[in-house]
């Protein structure tokens, strides 16, 4: 054993038992995200941007830059990879176009050094962190509440996300799982709205008139306020609908609340995640050890929270947590 | 400036030239082996992909399903084809024929090629996601092997992509065969009257379309190690752009291999310099067209001024 190599171990042991000591100011991290289309990415990029920025001035990394493809695909998403990696970052942090299409290109990443942590569209490569959101256990909350609130049960309609993506066969599967525990309800209509308001609204409204009686509507995120509109212009009863913490969704459902006294839910997950991901990354830079399986909670919204999550959340927006240095050493520890 | 016209391939090389060139100013990092691989190697896919829809476009045809078909062929490469490989094979095969009859079927009855072919979109997108409905799948280990294999000196993706042009070339330009598919793409009543069957040549070309798309969706597969019902789906404008962008034209029977493939290259060599220029994303796509835009117009011009002089 050479000098160095006895150094190297010796420094090993160092960050075993005190923790990270490397610098990581010299490291540069960067984003890869395949999609800015919504209010969700928007507020993403934006808590990455305000935290990256914060951490090159106070000297943590070297640079936190955000990349988004042009379109969503992950063709595109892969060759941005591969160009981060010849750009010479030391870490990519990933919300991924495809669990698993994205898998060669991240293995080329690994192969060349480079620090892989994938979050909220996670990628299956063994080499890579997944910072994920139980997806599916967000689906059966959702018919877990609303089997306290409605405990005779009745006919629910789903709304689903966009097809093929594995977020949406995730909460569908715990929406399924929460129907077959509580038999009372049954889901007599399943539309795709695409996680878009507008498009929920057309698809809830084409179905609407083919349906019996809904007493409530379980969804994913950003098509509650659509689901409502196209209720009431059917001249339908509200039902008890499941909202995604988007800025619109809560204005209406303070409104209502207002208006008539209703009570609801509402469940997603934080944007601010890129922020959990970005500190992730810098940990495993600075020489933490940090196991490739973590689980963030999901974000949620309350009656008794509901006025505090519509003050901090801008017009347009989703309510949102950022994350620090400290959430992302405690997110890590807890799944040691 | 008669040089352009004369040659068809130069304005194609010319452009690809320039932009390797800014492309190594701003990263020089890319100017190496390792660097060629990742710049290029998601390209060979896209190559393959331009080398079938030119087939199409050949016969005075346009086909708007081909990303469909590369991500079924994808879903199928990445399940069947690595489960069960004389299976996988067989539907591959099935899938080339399949083109072939699409091809014979679109002129027998006169049908146009682009409502067609819009149509079988739908199909081949339904089957992907009917085979893969959540993406997964894996890739066959040989075909993994194949794509990133380290040859010496030159890297696997400008290996892979003098491999297609030159073979295609010798396929398109070269042979009989492919100077009279040529020439259905050009008149085909003449090649009718001269005594060939045009319906079987109209399913050849369709049919070799079909197996370059296959080839392009193995090699994706190949890259990526795994599929997605929508994983290719993107291909169909790439590949009507890398034709016209490697001096192939509309109006049928005037293609370029060669050009198509390094219309492929430098469409992918695009999109890279555009992220590394830190371009917004917004822009991107716009700055992408702007590029196709500027190398159609300096076409244009020389054709034009040729035609003057």
């Amino acid at each position: 054993m050479t000098k160095t190599m006895m150094l190297l171990g010796a420094a090993g042991l160092a960050m075993a038992a005190g923790g990270a000591f490397a610098d990581t100011s010299g490291k540069r991290i960067a984003l890869s995200n395949n999609y800015a289309g919504n209010s969700w990415r928007q507020a993403m990029l934006q808590t990455f941007e305000e935290v990256g920025a914060q951490a090159v001035d106070e000297g943590v990394v070297a640079a936190a830059d955000a990349y988004t493809t042009s379109e969503n695909q992950a063709t595109e998403q892969a060759a941005q990879i591969q160009n981060m990696i010849l750009q010479g970052y030391d870490a990519i942090i990933l919300n991924a176009a495809s669990p698993t299409a994205l898998n060669g290109a991240v293995e080329e990443a690994c192969n060349a050094g480079v620090t892989v942590v994938s979050f909220d569209g996670i990628v299956t490569a063994p080499c890579a962190w997944r910072i994920a959101v139980d997806f599916k256990a967000m689906g059966k909350e959702q018919v877990e509440y609303l089997a306290s609130r409605l405990p005779e049960g009745g006919n629910l309609l789903e709304i689903r996300g966009l097809a093929g993506v594995f977020v949406d066969d995730e909460i569908h599967a715990g929406i399924e799982e929460g129907v077959a525990e509580n038999d009372q309800f049954e889901i007599v209509g399943s539309v795709h709205g695409d996680w878009a308001q507008d498009v929920a609204q057309k698809a809830v409204a084409g179905v609407l008139p083919s349906l019996p009686d809904v007493v409530g509507v379980v969804t994913q995120g950003g098509d509650g306020y659509g689901a409502a509109q196209a209720f009431k212009a059917a001249g339908r009863d509200t039902p008890l609908i499941v909202l995604g913490n988007r800025q619109d969704e809560m204005q209406w459902w303070a409104e209502q609340r207002d208006a008539n006294g209703y009570e609801t839910m509402s469940l997603s997950i934080a944007p601010g995640v890129a922020s959990l991901a970005f500190w992730v990354a810098q940990q495993i830079l600075d020489g933490a050890e940090v196991p490739k399986d973590l689980t963030v909670p999901f974000l949620k919204v309350t009656q008794d929270t509901l006025d505090e999550a519509l003050e901090t959340t801008p017009e347009g927006s989703v309510a949102n947590t950022v994350y620090s240095l400290d959430d992302a050493k405690a997110v890590i520890s807890e799944a040691m | 400036m008669k040089l352009f016209a004369k040659y068809r391939i130069l304005l194609p090389v010319v452009s690809l030239a320039v932009l390797l060139a800014a492309t190594f100013y701003m990263q020089p990092r890319a100017m190496s082996y390792f660097g060629l691989n990742l710049l290029f190697n998601l390209a060979v896919p896209i190559a393959l992909a331009t080398i079938a829809q030119m087939m199409i476009i050949m016969v005075n045809d346009i086909d708007l399903s081909l990303g469909a078909f590369v991500s079924l062929v994808a879903c199928v490469t990445a399940t069947f084809l690595n489960d069960s490989p004389m299976l996988g094979v067989l539907i591959l095969l099935a899938l080339v024929l399949c083109y072939a009859a699409l091809g014979a079927v679109i002129h027998a009855l006169d049908l146009p090629a682009i409502v067609v072919t819009l149509g079988m979109s739908f199909v081949w997108g339904g089957l992907a996601l009917f085979i893969l409905p959540s993406p997964g799948g894996a890739s066959p280990g040989w075909l993994r092997a194949l794509m990133t294999v380290k040859p010496p000196y030159i890297p696997m993706a400008v290996c892979a992509s003098v491999i297609i042009a030159v073979v295609t070339h010798l396929l398109i330009i070269r042979s009989g065969i492919g100077t009279v598919l040529r020439g259905v793409g050009g008149n085909d009543r003449s090649v009718q009257r001269a005594g060939w069957p045009v319906v079987r040549l109209k399913a050849l070309a369709y049919g070799l379309a079909g197996l370059f798309g296959v080839f392009a969706g193995m090699a994706l597969v190949g890259l990526t190690t795994s599929a997605d019902a929508n994983i290719a789906l993107r291909y169909t404008l790439l590949s009507i752009a890398g034709v016209i962008l490697g001096g192939g034209e509309f109006t049928g029977g005037k293609v370029s291999p060669v050009g198509a493939v390094i219309g492929a290259l430098t469409l992918t060599l695009a999109a890279s310099f555009l992220s590394f220029l830190r371009l917004s994303p917004d822009w991107q796509i716009g700055a992408q067209g702007a590029i196709l835009i500027l190398v159609l117009t300096a076409r244009l011009l020389f054709t034009r001024r040729d035609a003057q002089a």
